[in-house]
Formats: C-alpha cells, sequence, structure tokens
C-alpha cells in the first residue's frame, strides 16, 4: 500500500469496468462448465452406485483423493500435458466437484422412500421408466443442495486459475495483479467480486430448488 | 366406472413353493417362505391371506404380480401361466396396494392416481377425466383434492388415494398388502366398510393381506390362514374356519372368543324367527285372554294397523272383560331387522334385560321374534366336531404377533332398529 493514496481507488474502478466485467465473465466459465461436466460425471457414477452398491466404496474413494490433491500440485501436474490453457485450467476444478456431487447424488437416490420404489415396480414402470419419472425427480432436493456447495466452492478455487495466465483468468487474475502492484483496490474488488458471485450462485439454486420441486414446499398453507 | 368396469378373474395357485438360501440371506430381513401352495381364487371375490409374521403370506401375494418370483409351482390367471407374460404387461394388469401406500410424493394427486393409465399411454383428456372419477368413487372432491401433494393429506385420504390409484386401469385382479394397517382403529373401520361397499360395485378379485384376524373375517368372501413356514393352516369361508377350525394352530389363532365372532358374522335372517301371537287394540280382552296361552311365553303382542309393535301384554295383565287398549302395552322388547347381526340383536337383548327381540322390516312391520334361545341353538347347530385334540389348546399360550388379542373390535356394518 502506498502512504497518501485511499484504499479503495474509486475512479480506478470506474475507469476499468469493461476489463472488471470481463474478468467476471471469465469466473462464471471457469465456474459453470465444470459445474456441467461435474454434474454429468457424478450422475453417471452416482446411477452406478445405487445399482452397484459395491463400487460406492471405490468411487467415493477416488473422488476422495482427487480432491485432496492440492490445487496448486494439480496445475503443476497438468500444466506439462496440457500447456496454459483453458482445458488445464478446468480439469482440476472439476474434478474438485465430483467429491460433493457423487455423494450428494447417492444420497439423493438413496433417500427415495423404499415403498414409493416398490410401488411403481408393482405398477409396472420399466427400470428406465422408474429412474427417469421417479427416482430422479425425488433426488433433486438433494442434489441441488451438492450443487449449491460445488458451486459455492468452484467459484473460490477458481481464482487459483489466475496462475496459469491472462487471458481466462478471471477475478483471481484481479487478486493476483492488485498484489503484485501494491493495489488493494483492485485485489479487494477481486475477493468481494469472488465472494458476492458465491452468494449470487447460492441464491440462485435456492430459487432455482423451490421452483423444481414445489411438492417440497406444498405441506403449509392450502391443507 | 358404473357398467363398463371389468370383473375378476380366477387366480390359482398350483403347487407353489418358494424358499431362500439361507446362507445368502443371514441377517438380512428376508421374506416368509411358501410351502407347496394350491389356493383357488375365484373371480370377484375377496380372499384374505392371513397369519402371523414370517407365514408367507405377503410372499404369496407378492408372487401374483411377480415381485417375487417362486422356486417351484405356477400360478394362473383365468388359466394362463403368469410367468409366460410379460413383466410390466402383467403388472399394469393387477392393482397394487401396500401399507405405507407409496404414493409419489413428487407428483399431484391427479397424477398419482393416473399412472398406470399414462404407463399404458391413455391421451391426456381421458387420464384427466379418469383420475377425477376414481377420486369420486374414493369418496375425495376432485375439485378439491386433485392438484394437492401427497404430503398434504392425512393418513386415510392416501390410502384412499392410493386404492383409487390400484383402480385406475380397472384391472381384473387387486393385490392389497394390509392396505388399512397404518391407519387409526376408527379411520380403519371406515375405509373397511366403504372398500366392501365399493366391491360390491367392481367386483374384482381381491388378494388380501392381514396379519388381523378381525379385519379377515370382516373383509373376507374366503380367508386362508397360513402358519409359520408358509403352510396353508386352513382355507374356507370365514364362518366355517370359526365354526370348524382345522387345526389346533388356527383355533388359537382365531382366538377364543371365535363363538362371538361367529355371532358378529351371522345375521337374524339365518336364525328361523318364531311367530307372534298379536292383537289390536279394541280387540275382546277375554278372546285376547285365550289366545296368549298360545305363545310358549303366554305374552301378546299389540300392534297397530300397520303391524307396528305397540308392545307386549302379559297373559296375567289382561283383563276378563272388556278391550285393549295400547296403555296396557309395555314396549320392552328392542326392535331388529333381518340384516341387523346376532351380536348386535344378542347385545340390544341383555341392554334391554329381556329374552325376545322383535322382527321387523323396513316400515317397522312386525315379521316375528328371535329369542336368546333361537341365538343360542343356531350356535350350537353351527359348530362341528374338532378335528383336533382339544387338550393341545392351552389358554396360557403365547399369543404374541397374532394381532388377534389387542386388535380393536369391529362395528357392526348395520345397527338394529332403534328402539321407538
Amino acid at each position: 500500500m502506498i502512504p497518501g493514496r485511499p484504499l479503495i481507488d474509486f475512479g480506478w474502478i470506474a475507469g476499468h469496468l469493461g476489463v472488471i466485467a470481463e474478468r467476471i465473465l471469465q469466473h462464471l466459465q471457469l465456474t459453470i462448465l465444470p459445474l456441467l461436466v461435474g454434474i454429468v460425471i457424478s450422475l453417471v457414477l452416482a446411477i452406478w452406485a445405487v445399482r452397484q452398491p459395491r463400487v460406492y466404496g471405490p468411487i467415493t474413494l477416488v473422488t476422495g483423493l482427487l480432491y485432496t490433491i492440492p490445487s496448486l500440485a494439480a496445475f503443476a501436474i497438468i500444466i506439462p500435458i496440457f500447456g496454459l490453457t483453458l482445458i488445464a485450467a478446468l480439469i482440476p476444478l472439476t474434478t474438485y466437484t465430483l467429491l460433493i456431487l457423487v455423494r450428494s447424488f447417492t444420497a439423493g437416490f438413496g433417500a427415495v422412500p423404499s415403498e414409493v420404489l416398490e410401488a411403481a415396480e408393482g405398477m409396472g414402470y420399466t427400470r428406465r421408466q422408474r429412474l427417469v419419472r421417479v427416482e430422479l425427480p425425488l433426488a433433486v432436493p438433494l442434489m441441488i443442495a451438492g450443487v449449491r456447495l460445488a458451486s459455492v466452492t468452484t467459484i473460490g478455487l477458481a481464482t487459483i486459475v489466475a496462475v496459469l495466465g491472462n487471458s481466462f483468468g478471471g477475478l483471481g487474475q484481479l487478486i493476483t495483479e492488485g498484489i503484485q502492484n501494491l493495489f488493494p483496490t483492485e485485489y479487494i474488488l477481486g475477493a468481494v467480486l469472488s465472494v458476492v458471485l458465491a452468494f449470487a450462485a447460492d441464491f440462485l439454486f435456492v430459487r432455482f430448488e423451490r421452483l423444481v420441486t414445489p411438492w417440497v414446499h406444498a405441506r403449509a398453507g392450502s391443507n | 366406472m358404473p357398467g363398463q368396469a371389468t370383473h375378476g378373474a380366477i387366480v390359482q395357485f398350483e403347487h407353489v413353493s418358494k424358499s431362500y438360501d439361507p446362507a445368502a440371506t443371514r441377517g438380512k430381513n428376508i421374506p416368509g417362505a411358501v410351502n407347496d401352495l394350491s389356493l383357488t381364487v375365484p373371480a370377484g371375490k375377496i380372499c384374505i391371506l392371513v397369519g402371523p409374521s414370517g407365514c408367507g403370506k405377503t410372499t404369496s401375494l407378492k408372487m401374483v404380480n411377480r415381485l417375487i418370483e417362486p422356486t417351484s409351482g405356477r400360478i394362473t390367471i383365468d388359466g394362463v401361466d403368469i410367468a409366460t407374460r410379460e413383466l410390466t404387461e402383467l403388472r399394469r394388469s393387477i392393482g397394487y396396494v401396500i401399507q405405507q401406500v407409496g404414493l409419489f410424493p413428487h407428483q399431484t394427486i391427479g397424477d398419482n392416481v393416473a399412472t398406470v393409465p399414462r404407463l399404458l399411454g391413455w391421451p391426456k383428456a381421458r387420464l384427466r377425466a379418469r383420475s377425477e372419477e376414481l377420486l369420486s368413487i374414493v369418496g375425495l372432491d376432485p375439485a378439491k383434492y386433485r392438484d394437492r401433494f401427497p404430503s398434504q393429506l392425512s393418513g386415510g385420504e392416501r390410502q384412499r388415494v392410493g386404492v383409487a390409484r390400484a383402480l385406475a386401469a380397472d384391472p381384473p385382479i387387486m393385490l392389497m398388502d394390509e392396505p388399512f394397517g397404518a391407519v387409526d382403529p376408527i379411520v380403519r373401520d371406515r375405509l373397511q366398510n366403504e372398500f366392501l361397499r365399493l366391491q360390491e360395485t367392481i367386483a374384482k378379485t381381491i388378494l388380501f393381506v392381514t396379519h388381523d384376524i378381525d379385519e379377515a373375517i370382516k373383509m373376507g368372501d374366503l380367508v386362508a390362514v397360513f402358519q409359520t413356514g408358509g403352510i396353508l393352516a386352513q382355507f374356507g369361508t370365514p364362518l366355517d374356519i370359526l365354526a370348524a377350525p382345522a387345526s389346533a394352530f388356527v383355533a388359537r389363532f382365531v382366538g377364543q372368543d371365535r363363538g362371538l365372532k361367529r355371532l358378529s358374522l351371522l345375521r337374524v335372517s339365518d336364525v328361523d324367527l318364531r311367530p307372534a301371537v298379536t292383537a289390536r287394540p279394541g280387540d275382546s280382552a277375554e278372546d285376547a285372554r285365550r289366545r296368549a296361552l298360545d305363545d310358549p311365553d303366554r305374552y301378546l303382542l299389540l300392534i297397530d294397523p300397520s303391524n307396528r309393535s305397540l308392545g307386549w301384554i302379559a297373559h296375567g295383565d289382561i283383563p276378563n272383560e272388556g278391550t285393549l287398549s295400547e296403555a296396557m302395552a309395555n314396549p320392552v322388547s328392542p326392535l331388529v331387522n333381518k340384516r341387523t347381526t346376532l351380536k348386535d340383536a344378542l347385545s340390544m337383548m341383555l341392554d334391554a334385560d329381556v329374552q325376545t327381540g322383535i322382527v321387523v322390516d323396513s316400515s317397522g312391520a312386525v315379521q316375528g321374534l328371535i329369542t336368546i334361545d333361537s341365538i343360542a341353538r343356531k350356535m350350537r347347530d353351527g359348530e362341528h366336531a374338532p378335528a383336533f385334540d382339544l387338550a393341545e389348546l392351552d389358554p396360557n399360550d403365547e399369543l404374541e404377533a397374532l394381532g388377534g388379542p389387542d386388535a380393536p373390535a369391529n362395528e357392526p356394518l348395520e345397527a338394529g332398529v332403534p328402539l321407538p
């Protein structure tokens, strides 16, 4: 910090709105893409684990191991293979979502009441119909809870991606540059925006959950 | 549904067995085994499978929609071996109701009811019409309930929806696994009565599992009593089983009070009525005195011009001359009709502290008399010599898991005509 300059330089912020907006969009990209890929992989793994319970242990072991790799170390492993590319940034961010997502998805399937499954089978649902029309919708509340957690985690982790370079670095780029230039306005702004994004994502998922699972919130009111 | 409903089909078990490998199922909650079950349920009848837990009654039920496949033997529906039928097609043609109901929590009541028709690909408009029709049939106002979720309903309402859902595609057969077991006794009684009334019009073939012998006797046209090990201990009408238990196990299972249970199955119409000696106000007393001697108990029944009872006049109370008047009559006896159960008739006589009840038709006209003696005679006639050694019956036997002793008494289907 340079003495005599204010902590937050609003003039700088006003002059760099374009750059800031671009960093926010990059950050969204770094969050949404790993989440989408993570959701697809986790859904497949969770359905596999529900059908064959003995694979659940190995799946959580592997996703757990992936989760424990320090993020900087992960980039050190990946950069020699993929270079300083967006792909290299997305791979670890994706693998970090798997532990949370697989666990919450399997918990979601596990929470479907057994009598509901029995009724569906007894009434002549095929296995696929039962999965798509009964198990999946009933697993949604716990699945969304997992996605909320994974999204908040990913938004925080994505700030690390700045180590890979300028072109897709997101809000982490503001933080790194601010620290390098001893310019508090920039790194405080990066951190605050990252927190705001996390809150916004969390809020959106809560609203989304209420929208797609009206039965969960139907108890009170019209009775 | 009236007029176009599909009526029941014949369900036949032919030497059906189901065994479980004890090693493979150790520690798990295994269903009861079934041992060489042969049994025919006629079309349109309610057959109750009853017995203690682990007796194989639920296993037998679930073999009909092939949730469990038999180890040996075969089950036919209208002569067709169910093993040859496509699994989902078979299940969609059989209504299925379970104790915990298993409604889909994420679907509205209307969508829940339309489940099987939707699987069968009915058009949307027909699905909606059908689910509204069924909600009305089970006594739930479609406008009020159609768009609610299961969590917004009471246990009894949910169970009604479960029955409506099972009936949706008008299946010839219904499988019901303790359908009224999870609701309180008052609601259960009402659901049972409503279901019996419904069955009069739909005439489905129903296999119904319960552990409660009172429910079995009340609901069943036929009752199959299972004992542990999946053995069919007795198969017959409720009256047959109460009158002549085939083994000490059955006698113990139906309970020490089987005589009283029979009373609630028999009705006034099952007993030979005694004619009443009647007179009308204004009749000659002298003549009435003479005629009262025709009655074994020397009582005269005074009736009005529509043949309705006004009350008794004892022989000794009839004046020597003059005419009879209504003031002389003593209206102590209870009035019953031909549909009144013997249990209710007896109870009404005991309450009134009299030996005789007056049987009347729907207009109140006297049809005859029923006495405590005639009820006792009826009960003796129905009793058969037991086919087992009565000494095997130990009144101190443990009756746990039988459901009999602590099960709630059934309300009578129809109470007697109240006293005037």
